[in-house]
Parts: C-alpha cells; structure tokens; sequence
C-alpha cells in the first residue's frame, strides 16, 4: 500500500514557547505537515481524520511521549502511527528558544519521519485450523485443578498422567491440611475424590493414565503431542501446555547426620502418611504403639548442605501429621523441633488449634544429633528457648524432608557448546540457558527439552509483577513444580494457569503476541536468501522460538515468538526484520541525525533506550524539569538487547561522538521482560568495544548502562556524565568524512 | 458490550489491574472500577519489591501500556460500586463516579498545581507531608491526569486552577454521576488496608513521633516520597544510627489481628536493605516471633541474616517508650532465646503493621461469604462474584496475581456457563 504522511506538530506544554514550529515543520517534507496549538483537544484529531478521509495513511505525531494520550491519538489498524517526542524529551528538559533545542527537536522529528517511512502495514500471522486443546502433564493437584478448570470454561482437555491412577501426592494423603477457612482442622480427602470424580464424567477432558511424553513439537496453537501409553505412540494436537509435572520428596538417604537408616523408627513424612494408610501408627522395628514422636522440621531444608530453600509445606504437614499421632493414641506425646513455624496467613488458625492439644509440645531449636537403634532414638537439640540444650527420647522420629521439584532431576545440558563456538570464533559464547533433561515435556526445541529452570532447578517465573511469565510461550508451570507451595495455593496456581493457557491460544488464533508485548500483531520476517547458518538467532532467543534444520538454517515459530526482536539485534547479515520495526529502520533513523562537522560546538550523542523502563524514566526526567545535555538523541527500543551491531557502525561511521545504551537490570536479579535482552546487549558491546580498541577509535565512545523504571533522578546524571567522558576522548575522528 | 460476557472488576490494584488485562486478552469486555483518582493501588506507594528490590513502576508500565492498548477495557476512576443486583449471568451495577474537578483535556502540564497555594495532607504518603491542592499523584500516574481535591473546592484557589489553565481542563462545577453497568461476572479485588497501628497502646503509634508503620517505610524509600527517598526520623529529620523492626504488631494476636499478614517478615527484611544501603553502620534489630520466609524466599533472609548489623531477637515487643528531650525510643522484650530482657534504644521503631481486608471497611453490595476476619470466600453456592488477591486472604505481589488470575478465570466460567 502507498503511504501518505501527515506530520502534526502540537504547540501547546511549552513546545510553542520553546520550539521555533515554523522552522521546524519545514524539516518534515511531507506531503502534509501542520501545527496546532493544542492537538490532544476536540480539534486535533477531528482535524487528522479528516485528513486520514482524504487519504493520509501514516500520521506523525509531533507532541507530548507516546505513552500519554494513547486514547486520543488512535486511528485504528489501517493507519500507520507514530509519536515524537517534543514535551517530555525537549521542551520541558531544555532551554527555550534555543539553537540547540532547536536542533534536538528537528532531530528528532527527522527520525520520527524517517521511521514511519519505514513502517509497513502489519498483517498478523495466523495459524490455518488453531487448536485450542489444552495439554495437562501431571495428574496430581495441580494438574487435576488445571484440567477441571479449563474444562469448565468450555476447552477441551488431555490430561497425561505418569501413575496409572490420577491423584499423585495428594492421594497418598490419608487426611489433608486445611484449605478452606476458618482453617482450623484437618480435612478428609473428599475433595480430592471429588476432583477425581469431576475429570471421569467431564466428556471434554481425555486422560492417559500410565502415560508419558514422548515429545512434543511444534508452537502454541500448533503443537504435536506423542503421547507413549502401555508401549503405545498416541499422537494428540494441543494449543498450550501446562506443566504440572509436581515434586518429590528430598532424599532421606542423604539425611545420615539426622540419623536417617540407622534405625527403623526414623522415617519420612511420606512413611509416616503411608503408616497412617496401614492403620495403626506403630514403630517400624517391633510393632508396639508408638507412645513418643519427634517432628523434625526443616530436615534437610533450610540447610546450605542439602535444600537452601524453604518448602514451604512442612510446618503445616507436619502440624496434621501430629494430630494422627495425638487422634489415634491420646496418650501420645509428640514433640515438634522447629526452626521458625511457618503457617502464614490464615493457616496461623491451624496452628493455633494444634497449639491448644497439650499432648504436642513445641521446641524451637537446632538437631544437633540424632542417636539410635530400633530399641530408641534421641534427638539432642541446642539453642532452645530460654538457651538450653536438651536430650529427649522417643519411639519415633519423623524427617520433615523437603521438596525437590520434578524439573530438577536429570542431566543438566548447555544450549550453546562452548568448543564448538570457540573454534568458529576464538570467543566464548553468548550467555544461554542451562537446561535440565527431566523427560517431562520432551520438547522438540532446538534450546533444549524442557523449560529452562531458575535457581533450584524451578522452572518459576522470575517477575514479581507476572508469576506467569515463561521463557516457552504457551507453556506454564504450575503447582509444586513450579515453586514450592501449599495445597490452597497449589489450586489458585492451577486456575491462574488454566487462564493463561486459555489466553495463549485466543491471542494466538487472532495473530496476537502474548505477554509482555502483549497484543502486538508483528512477527519476524526472515530473509532466508543472505543467511549465512551462523545460529545466533537460534541460540539467542531467550524463549527458544527458532528451531534449526540439519543445515543449522533457522525455522521460525511464529506463535513462540514474543517480538522482543533480540534475533533482530542477533543478526550479523541483518536479515530479520518486522513490518514496523527493522534494522534498517533505526539505521535510517540515526542517519538521519545531522551531525555538526565542528565538534567543539556540537557534539551528539545517540541513546538507545529501553522503552518499557528507561524511556519513561527519561519521560519522567522531564517531568519533573530536570535538565541534562542537549546534544542526546534518543531511539526507544522494544529491548535494549534488539540492538544491532551495525547501528553503532552506522553512529561513528555518521560522525556521532558516542553511543549510550541505557538498558535494564541483568545477571541473577534481572529485570529485563526480555529475560536475557539486556544481559545478550552487554555481552555484545564488549565485543564492540574490542573492535574499536582494534580499530583505535576509542572504546568509550561505547557505554552500556543499567537504568531501572524508578531512576528519574539519576537520568540527567548518567547523560550528563557520558557527556563529559565523549568530551574528554574528543570528536569522533569521522566527522565530516 | 454484550451483557452477560462483560466482567466487572472493582479495585484498580495490581490484582484488579490483573484481572482486567487477563481477561480483556482473553477476549471479554472489561469495566475496570477504582476509587483513586489513579491506577495501581497499594504497589505503586511501594518503593520496591522484594526479594528482587525492583521498583513496582516498571511492572506497572506494562500493565498500564496493556490497558491503553486494549479497547476492550474501560476503566473508571474516582469510582465506586454503589449497588448490585441480579444473579450469576445478569448483574446490573451502579457505579458511582466522583468528581475529579479535570476533564480529559487536561495534558498533564502543571499549571493548576503552579497556581494553587493551598498544601493538603498527602494521602499517598500517609500524610507524612502535605500536597498541592492540585495534584498529580504520581509522575508515573495512569491516567496521567491532574485531580483537584474536593478539600479546595469552593475556595479561591480552585478558581486560580481554573484561571491558570490554557486548555480549560478545570471544571469546577462537575458533579458526581451514576453510571448502570450490567456484565455477567464481578471480580473484587479492593485489597487491604494497613492495621491501624494505635490500637496497640503501648507501641505508642500516633504518640510517638519516631514510631511509623512499614507502609509508611515505603514511602519514605521512595524517591518521589515525602523525604525524596531518605530515611530520616520523622521528629526531627535525624540521620539514623539505630533502628528497630518491631514483626506481628497487632498481628497474630487474639486481641488485634489473629492471622499472620504473610508479608511483613519479608518486607521487614526489605527494610533493612533500604536502611543499610544509606546508613552502612547502622545497627537494625530485628524483633520476631517466626521469620515466616517461605519457600525460594529463604534466600533473601539468608542474604539479610549475614548482615553482621542486622540483629535478630526472637520475642514479641512488649512496650516501646520515648525520651522526650531526644525522641530517642526504647523497646523492650523478652529475648526468649537467652530468657533475659532486652532493651534496645534506637532512632526509630518500624512497625510490622499487617493487611486488614478492604471488606472490613466496605462490603461487597451483595450477598457475599466472608471468614471471619473480613476476608472474602470463594463460596460453591454463591457464584457470580469473586474475591481477588489480598481481600480474600493475606498475601504477597506475586500471589496476589496469581489469585487474580484465578479468580478471573471463575468469572469467565460465569459468563460461559449455562
């Protein structure tokens, strides 16, 4: 389609008073370019609609940041929209009436005109005969919950269970902590029954039994599930997936130092359940009533040695496992060790009721030995309260052992092989993900199997704002798998899951990316011609959209993708591209900057801003009439980390001074939404400043900062400092050339 | 909007911004119902997020770009649920919309605040200090629109507001309105309120000057709070050498509050972090009944619990007490660790305030359960209208969406069925 450009250049919030608009409207060289003095008002886009009625297709914004007035400045799908930032970013941060001012402000109109030339009109992708079955792995809790749930919102469910009966943990459950207030007893295993009788008569949900994955291709909307049942291969089509592939039991056998295998009447919490299954709670060695019971909390957990992490269930498990003992034998003394008891919430009720039987004593303290055979055990504790250390007998000792999530266990594999880049390119590799094969998903992805996992082999999400966040679109964790977590919670988890799962597939059968750009109907387009099977695409992507063929040419899934656009940045021969966002573009962009060919007047600096957290920083700067450095032009990135190598090339070859790339936070407390976007952009600007080391163009002209949403303050500083640095290198030797 | 597939969502917080986006990606309409003049609730007062010490703003972004992108979502503020009717399917809601004395031509310039002389106290910073008359509660605010308080309404400087405006945004006569909404599914998701501290006497909240609850920490933290982000002792503006962490005040306690609040261990961690990252010396003492660091939160106690500075006393304070020459505070408890008395005088006392349900305070206008605390059932026999995040149990950020989703996730079942 032919584009038409209007330019609307709005003189209200100081840009009249601060921006000679004849001047600069002279710079647009549209075939429509026109000021108003306040465009946001009625007139405004009365007037840019009746211009899109007579043919203007792409509309430039000349005003306050795109993230204010969204609602006004809309024209729908079918015309081309962009916004220059003239308030928060020029007027309201620099000097009125000023040369300089004057020259950011035609700058950044440039690149404002010069990126809408760019765009193109977005068809979304749209996957032919989307399927919207939703892919249940794990028939415990979690999964149960997810299945049912889903089901009762009208989708069709395959739950694939392990086990030849669904239920796992909680089935092994004689009786359940409390998941319903006032949260004060203990509760039959009704519920689950009823869950378990729920999924039988619901006609929308297919259960394999006995059953595993095989392996799974394919992309959300689209994915192929060999299903391995009894020795049998099913193949089922599935939409999205929820793993919910649960947790084991910590290892005992490495609890030694709790006295674990050293006597009988020491056992688990998962053998004490099962002796509750059998009937009566005895001591394993002789039979006889066990008349005294030792809890051990934490065994195993909170302990650097074994389980680092808190699991969360322990306290409370251990709370009912108590009440067996105390409901069957009366005459029953349970003595419970503790670190800290954690039953937060409203479970606090629970341990209140607990607290009143006075057959349970609580002991907080440190295990510092635990001596027996299977005549008697005694469990030595230092550090109580009232700073005694004590010694106490019993028949039986239970190991409050913790959870290890299913996702943990198995060889951990290195998406990039280091030796094999080292020879390609005598440089380490990129920094990629660790991937644990725990055969649960089996994923035919080229990053690896299953879902990368965070610390503690978790495959959780990193974002306090978006537990759901996954670095495999259309596939979510949910339950103990994903985080260790109570019963009440672990169904609240399932149901949230079910949601995003269902959410997955409606945004993709309408072309629509998933969080975090949730919405955004571009996809990347690849010119296959110019590839040169380098594989920096399929490594990089931090949500492991692009598969490979045997002649390591990329295969992109559409539906994974999550338009970060970091393949984009990834690229050496510059062949990804989207309709509204390219390489070209932002090369175009900046060299459209005009540079001064005398320095010591003029100098400029480009940045290249995040556009979720440093932007609206800057933004905010403004705001709040902060001032820094009027020689600055700034790009808005999806991420820091789509950043192309050659638009540095295209900066210095320009004439530009010096190149900021003001990203977010990485490493182990990373808030990039891109996951590794950041962290991938440093990795490549040492290169780059390698190279120019090389090349003896100064390495400093090159600075790669962290700059957090909630840093307004420091924007000016961070500039202004760059600034001073590129002043002391001196100008960029290509001026002029 | 197609009646019954609409979904109400009343509270603008992360859960309630939750449940909007969740659902309008989905592919329902949205009405989105808050009482303040912004979005974002509790959070966007919060300085940062732990364990990770991010800052709130940067998830709000996102949230707030989802909305403004999502023409099935339409949002209110200044608003409230008035009344409710109809059954699961077919609800018809009044909502009553508050005057907020700016229309949508405000463009966020700042004049009318230039203009006005008039200070308010700040609600955002729990009054700690005072604010324009005409305001913009945040820098980050959604929508980024002014608001001028009823509290100068009628006074000559609603007139100067008016006056100062170029792009005759002030409307000083606006009225409340009534708007009818009728969806299929409500979710409510109006959070919680911090316990008021003062009812614990001898904490001397609200006598003592230097005594403040972990809400207002927050603000103090925050760059754009009353102290531009310096912890300072409200008293007098002293730099802090001592400070105490005074965990469950008011909380699991059968006279107050008998829950644990869930989060107020870790956001006590939090604050230590905030106080040693501007006072490295500073001595912390920590007075707890359990460190309640669930699960992979156990890192972030273990990374606090290394602080030589940081001191941990397990015992319930019994009395904090002031020197009134130096508003210096004395806290006393039982360390039940070594069973002796300890009394640690320090600059300022924090205290660990927990979450009182928003429904305490007002009711769903509807047949709704609640425990016994004000907390919000989910019931199986009253289905149509769904609590959300901190009104149904106390709970952190991350829970609180999930919960929201979860919840968002019933209230579509409720549109889809029959």
């Amino acid at each position: 389609m032919d584009k038409k450009i209007g330019v609307y250049i709005c003189k209200g919030c100081e840009i009249g008073e601060s921006i000679n608009i004849e001047a600069l409207g002279k710079i647009a060289k549209t075939p429509i370019c026109k000021s108003h003095d306040v465009l946001c008002g009625k007139e405004g886009p009365a007037l840019i609609k009746q211009d899109i009625s007579e043919g203007v297709n792409a509309v430039v914004i000349a005003a306050c940041s795109q993230r204010v007035k969204t609602e006004v400045f809309q024209f729908g799908p079918d015309v081309l929209l962009n916004r220059v930032n003239l308030r928060e970013q020029v007027a309201w941060c620099h000097k009125p009436n000023d040369e300089d001012t004057q020259m950011l402000a035609e700058d950044t109109l440039r690149m404002g005109v010069v990126r809408i030339q760019k765009m193109d009109f977005v068809t979304p992708y749209q996957v032919e005969d989307i399927v919207k079955n939703i892919l249940v792995v794990g028939g415990g809790l979690a999964g149960m919950t997810a299945a049912l749930e889903t089901s009762r919102t009208g989708y069709n469910v395959i739950l694939v269970e392990k086990e030849n009966t669904l239920g796992g943990w909680v089935k092994k459950q004689t009786k359940l902590c409390p998941t319903q207030s006032p949260f004060e007893a203990i509760e039959d295993s009704g519920m689950i029954e009823a869950l378990m009788r729920e999924i039988d008569q619901a006609s929308n949900v297919k259960v394999y039994t006995s059953a595993t994955i095989e392996k799974i291709s394919g992309m959300p909307g689209l994915f192929d599930v060999a299903i391995k049942q009894n020795g049998n291969s099913v193949s089922e089509r599935a939409g999205s997936i929820i793993n919910a592939a649960g947790a084991v039991s910590y290892d005992a056998g490495k609890l030694g130092h709790l006295g674990y295998g050293t006597s009988k009447n020491i056992v688990t919490r998962e053998q004490l359940e099962e002796l509750v299954a059998g009937g009566k709670i005895n001591k394993p060695s002789d039979g006889k009533t066990a008349g005294s019971v030792i809890f051990i909390l934490c065994a195993g957990s909170r302990d650097n040695n074994h389980l680092p992490y808190c699991s969360a269930i322990c306290c409370m498990e251990s709370l009912k496992q108590a009440k067996y003992i105390r409901t069957q034998n009366p005459e029953a003394k349970v003595y419970i060790i503790y670190k800290d008891m954690r039953t937060p919430g409203l479970y606090e009720n629970f341990y209140k009721a607990v607290q009143q039987d006075d057959g349970i004593f609580f002991t907080k303290g440190e295990v510092t030995a635990v001596n027996g055979n299977d005549a008697a055990v005694t469990v030595e504790v230092k550090d109580t309260l009232l700073g005694e250390n004590i010694k106490i007998e019993a028949d039986l000792v239970v190991l409050a052992t913790g959870m290890v999530p299913a996702t943990a266990l198995g060889e951990a594999i290195k998406i990039v092989v280091e030796e094999e880049k080292d020879k390609k390119e005598n440089q380490p590799p990129p920094p990629t993900d660790i991937i644990i094969r725990s055969n649960i998903l089996n994923l035919d992805y080229r990053q690896g199997p299953e879902l990368p996992p965070l610390k503690y082999g978790f495959p959780d999400s990193h974002f306090v704002c978006f537990p759901y966040e996954t670095r495999r679109t259309g596939i979510y964790a949910a339950g103990a798998v994903r985080s260790p977590i109570d019963l009440a919670s672990t169904m609240e988890d399932a149901t949230g899951a079910a949601l995003k799962a269902i959410q997955c597939v409606e945004m993709s059968s309408r072309g629509e990316a998933v969080h975090p750009r949730a919405g955004d109907r571009t996809y990347p387009d690849f010119f296959m011609q110019r590839c040169t099977q380098c594989k920096r695409c399929t490594e990089e992507c931090p949500f492991g959209t692009i598969n490979e063929d045997e002649k390591c040419n990329p295969l992109p899934n559409p539906t994974r993708c999550r338009r970060c656009a970091i393949c984009m940045g990834s690229c050496p021969e510059r062949i990804i591209s989207f309709k509204d966002y390219s390489v070209d573009m932002i090369g175009s962009m900046i060299k459209n900057i005009e540079v001064p060919e005398d320095y010591e007047e003029k100098p400029r600096i480009l940045i290249l801003a995040c556009e979720n957290d440093a932007y609206p920083a800057i933004d905010m700067a403004g705001m709040n009439r902060l001032t820094y450095t009027p020689y600055a032009r700034i790009i808005p990135l999806r991420c820091v980390g789509s950043t192309n190598l050659v638009w540095i090339a295209d900066a210095l070859s320009k004439g530009i001074d010096g190149v900021l790339l003001l990203a977010c936070k990485h490493g182990d407390d990373y808030q990039c939404h891109m996951v590794k976007g950041s962290e991938l952009a440093s990795y490549r600007m040492i290169k780059v400043k390698e190279t120019l080391d090389r090349l003896k163009l100064e390495s400093d002209r090159i600075r790669f900062e962290l700059v957090a949403h909630s840093d307004f303050n420091k924007i000016p500083n961070i500039i202004d400092s760059f600034m001073e640095t590129i002043d002391k290198v001196g100008p960029n030797p290509y001026k002029g050339m | 909007m197609s009646d019954n597939k609409t979904i109400l969502v009343v509270g603008g917080g992360m859960s309630g911004i939750t449940a909007a986006v969740e659902a309008a990606e989905i592919g329902c309409d949205v009405y989105l119902v808050e009482k303040n003049p912004t979005l974002g609730g509790r959070v966007a007062q919060n300085n940062q997020y732990f364990p990770k010490l991010c800052p709130p703003s940067c998830g709000l972004e996102i949230n707030f770009r989802r909305i403004k992108d999502n023409p099935r979502i339409h949002y209110f503020t200044l608003a409230e649920v008035e009344s409710i009717s109809g059954q699961e399917g077919a609800y018809e809601v009044k909502v009553k919309v508050n005057p907020r004395y700016v229309n949508e031509n405000c463009t966020a310039c700042g004049d009318c605040a230039k203009a006005c002389s008039t200070e308010i106290p700040n609600e955002i910073n729990y009054g700690m200090d005072t604010i324009k008359g005409a305001y913009l509660p945040f820098s980050f605010a959604f929508p980024l629109r002014y608001v001028i308080s009823p509290q100068i309404i009628g006074t000559p400087d609603a007139q100067k507001c008016k006056d100062a405006c170029k792009y005759n945004a002030v409307d000083l006569d606006m009225k409340p309105e009534i708007v009818d909404l009728k969806v299929g599914a409500i979710v409510w998701a109006t959070g919680w309120q911090p316990f008021d501290a003062g009812k614990v006497e001898y904490y001397g909240f609200g006598k003592h000057k230097n005594v403040i609850n972990n809400v207002m920490m927050e603000r103090m933290a925050s760059l754009n709070g009353p102290t531009k982000g310096k912890i300072v002792r409200p008293s007098d503006g002293k730099e802090i050498a001592g400070i105490a962490f005074v965990q469950c005040a008011g909380s699991r306690d059968e006279n107050f509050l008998p829950f644990c609040s869930s989060v107020c261990c870790l956001a006590s961690l939090k604050h230590s972090r905030y106080v040693h990252e501007q006072y490295p010396d500073a001595q912390i003492y920590i007075f707890y009944i359990d460190i309640r660091a669930l699960g992979k939160f156990e890192d972030f106690y273990t990374e606090v619990a290394k602080d030589q500075k940081v001191s941990f006393i397990k015992g319930k304070v019994a009395e904090i007490t002031e020197d009134p020459a130096t508003g210096a505070l004395t806290v006393t408890a039982e360390d039940q660790l070594s069973g002796k008395l300890s009394k640690e005088t320090v600059d300022m006392v924090v205290l660990a305030t927990g979450m009182v349900p928003a429904t305490v305070q007002t009711r769903i206008p509807a047949d709704v359960s609640y425990e016994e605390n004000g907390f919000v059932l989910w019931d199986q026999n009253k289905r149509g209208i769904y609590g959300a995040g901190c009104v149904r149990k106390p709970m952190d950020v991350a829970a609180a969406v999930q919960d929201a989703t979860a919840a968002t996730l019933k209230a579509i079942q409720s549109t889809v069925r029959r």
